[in-house]
């Protein structure tokens, strides 16, 4: 056989340098991105209607028009207190229910397993009805009587309970690395359960916590469907209040309210790969 | 593995200590409301703000009649629809990162991750921007359909009326189409990381050696990768189906009304019939419809492990 017109079979496993493959993942991320790109750019198109057709010139003022909303700037006030306060207990939750699942042998552990993941699997509308009733029953629905932050009390229980069982998920995984060597050492030298927890085990548990942090406050801050069943007329947070503003029209306003909002979405996204690159460093 | 390595008797109060905040969150701030929705789904309104449980089946009776059952037919329709070209999309898109360089990979995932992150109503939004007769997808098919036109009357294809003269825009919003383009577009992500991660950990040898053994890549795709595959795409698969099938912001948003889905009904239910009852049963039902599905999988994954172990 002739050595020098033996056809050289493509690697098994090189998909990603074929053309046809590449095309269709360039094409899918046009897909994604097209729609955010052509949002962020009319943020800034000077227009009064829509806004989103015909370029009329480069202007802020849609910006300065958002950032001067009352009530757009209450609704992002009250997103971020929400995001923060369950980010808290949502990790705080998660470790708590990590820990608890990795270290402990209990009767029926499979299906409290299963209950710990349902808040994640069930569609959003239905915990949001479930949640609605529930608190309609207490009489906690109508908090727009209490002071400012109690009256959001309600939205952040909702919030707190559909994020912890994503912490929980996130810090379990980072749990399975753990040496129980190290440990069993601190147990030799004396440590009783609280200082292995607090000196051994949290510190391991670290990153798993900060990545448990982000996601919760991103989903938190993502909300609309729960949050929709659960605040009141004078809970709004940013999305239901971007909602309602979609719903009667649509004005460059929103998008440049949008565009505030993804930019924090970028920020935190950056902060958590530098904080990924130091740990690997 | 250290996964359930102590006993909880063995030390009840530390046990205890981990146990009680966390269940009882659980307990009461979900499972009670869920257990009060399916009460309220067998009760009846007895005045404008008390519903009494009556233990009637009356509500679930209401979803048989012929226009909510349509309704749930359309929502199956369109979720299966959209997980099938999800599916479609994400599989080779997710090979692609699956065998990227190490350098290009974290890279690859970012793009995908980054949607993923952004909110959901604004990236539903941004859509309904430009899916509108006027918006940027009829502008950009339009200039296609220009071009086309023109190289057709170039080449002496004209006569043929392979294209009208003028190009008509397409109506997405307020149709099947567009709330299916609107599910793709925001579960895109989930359907891909699931098949992302089962292609990654893949045995490359095993397309090697059918590879050598003579197959071409077409039968080896078929034969080898898609068999190996499966776990990936039934998980990508109940992943997207099922928040597609209750969603609400998209048909909400790009339907314009006339596209509604079950998880409209029940807010109507709730935020302007005032018929709580009836909302709670169809949640209920959306909810054994979850239910069932991830029994099924959870069987199918039973019935692989022990075809595994039986071999």
């Amino acid at each position: 056989m002739n050595l020098l017109h033996r056809r050289v079979r493509p690697d098994a496993f090189d998909y990603s340098r074929r053309w046809s493959l590449r095309t269709v993942f360039a094409f899918g991320c046009v897909f994604l991105y097209a729609p955010i790109v052509v949002l962020v750019v009319f943020s800034f198109n000077d227009s009064r209607r829509g806004g989103n057709v015909i370029w009329k010139g480069f202007t802020t003022k849609y910006y300065a028009k958002a950032f001067g909303n009352e009530e757009l700037m209450l609704a992002f006030a009250n997103s971020l207190t929400i995001a923060l306060v369950s980010t808290v207990f949502a990790v705080l939750l998660g470790t708590l229910t990590a820990v608890l699942l990795w270290r402990f042998r209990f009767p029926f552990k499979p299906l409290v397993e299963g209950l710990v993941a349902l808040p994640i699997v069930i569609p959003e509308i239905c915990l949001g009805v479930a949640l609605a009733i529930f608190f309609t029953q207490l009489g906690w629905m109508d908090t727009g009587g209490l002071p400012w932050p109690l009256n959001l009390s309600n939205i952040t229980i909702a919030h707190i309970t559909f994020c912890f069982p994503f912490a929980a998920l996130v810090i379990r995984t980072r749990l399975q690395s753990f040496n129980l060597e190290t440990e069993e050492a601190a147990r030799d030298l004396g440590a009783g359960e609280w200082r292995v927890f607090m000196d051994v085990l949290l510190p391991h548990m670290r990153p798993g916590l900060v990545t448990a942090a982000l996601l919760s406050f991103t989903l938190s801050l993502d909300d609309f469907v729960i949050t929709f069943f659960t605040s009141g007329p004078n809970t709004v947070t940013f999305p239901v209040k971007i909602y309602s503003m979609v719903r009667f029209s649509v004005t460059p306003e929103i998008n440049a309210a949008s565009t505030v909002l993804i930019a924090i979405t970028l920020v935190l996204t950056w902060l958590a790969l530098r904080y990924q690159k130091t740990l690997n460093t | 593995m250290a996964d359930g390595r102590q006993a909880a008797a063995q030390r009840p109060w530390v046990f205890a200590a981990f146990a009680l905040p966390s269940l009882g969150w659980l307990l009461a701030f979900f499972l009670v409301p869920l257990g009060i929705i399916w009460l309220y789904s067998v009760g009846e309104n007895v005045s404008l703000t008390r519903v009494e449980t009556t233990w009637t089946l009356l509500n679930y009776a209401r979803i048989l009649e012929p226009e909510i059952l349509d309704l749930a037919l359309r929502s199956i329709r369109i979720a299966g629809l959209a997980t099938l070209v999800c599916l479609v999309i994400g599989f080779p898109m997710a090979l692609v990162i699956a065998t990227a360089s190490p350098a290009a990979k974290p890279w690859l995932l970012l793009a995908i991750m980054l949607p993923f992150w952004t909110n959901l109503l604004i990236r539903t939004y941004a859509l309904l921007n430009i899916l509108g007769t006027r918006g940027r997808l009829n502008e950009a098919l339009g200039w296609v359909h220009g071009h086309l036109h023109g190289a057709f009357e170039l080449v002496g294809l004209g006569q043929l009326g392979l294209l009208e003269e003028r190009f008509t825009p397409f109506t997405f919003l307020g149709t099947e189409t567009g709330v299916v383009i609107g599910i793709v577009y925001v579960s895109l992500p989930f359907a891909i990381l699931p098949l992302y991660s089962v292609l990654e950990r893949m045995d490359k040898s095993l397309l090697e050696a059918s590879l050598d053994l003579g197959a071409g890549q077409l039968t080896t795709f078929r034969r080898v990768l898609l068999p190996l595959a499966l776990p990936g795409v039934v998980s990508a698969t109940i992943i997207t189906f099922i928040p597609a099938l209750g969603q609400f912001l998209t048909p909400d948003l790009l339907g314009r009304g006339q596209v509604d889905m079950i998880a409209n009904v029940i807010e109507r239910q709730f935020k302007g019939a005032n018929d709580w009852p009836y909302g709670a049963a169809i949640s209920m039902v959306l909810l054994y419809a979850t239910f069932l599905l991830l029994a099924l999988r959870a069987f199918g994954d039973a019935r692989r492990s022990a075809a595994r172990n039986a071999r």
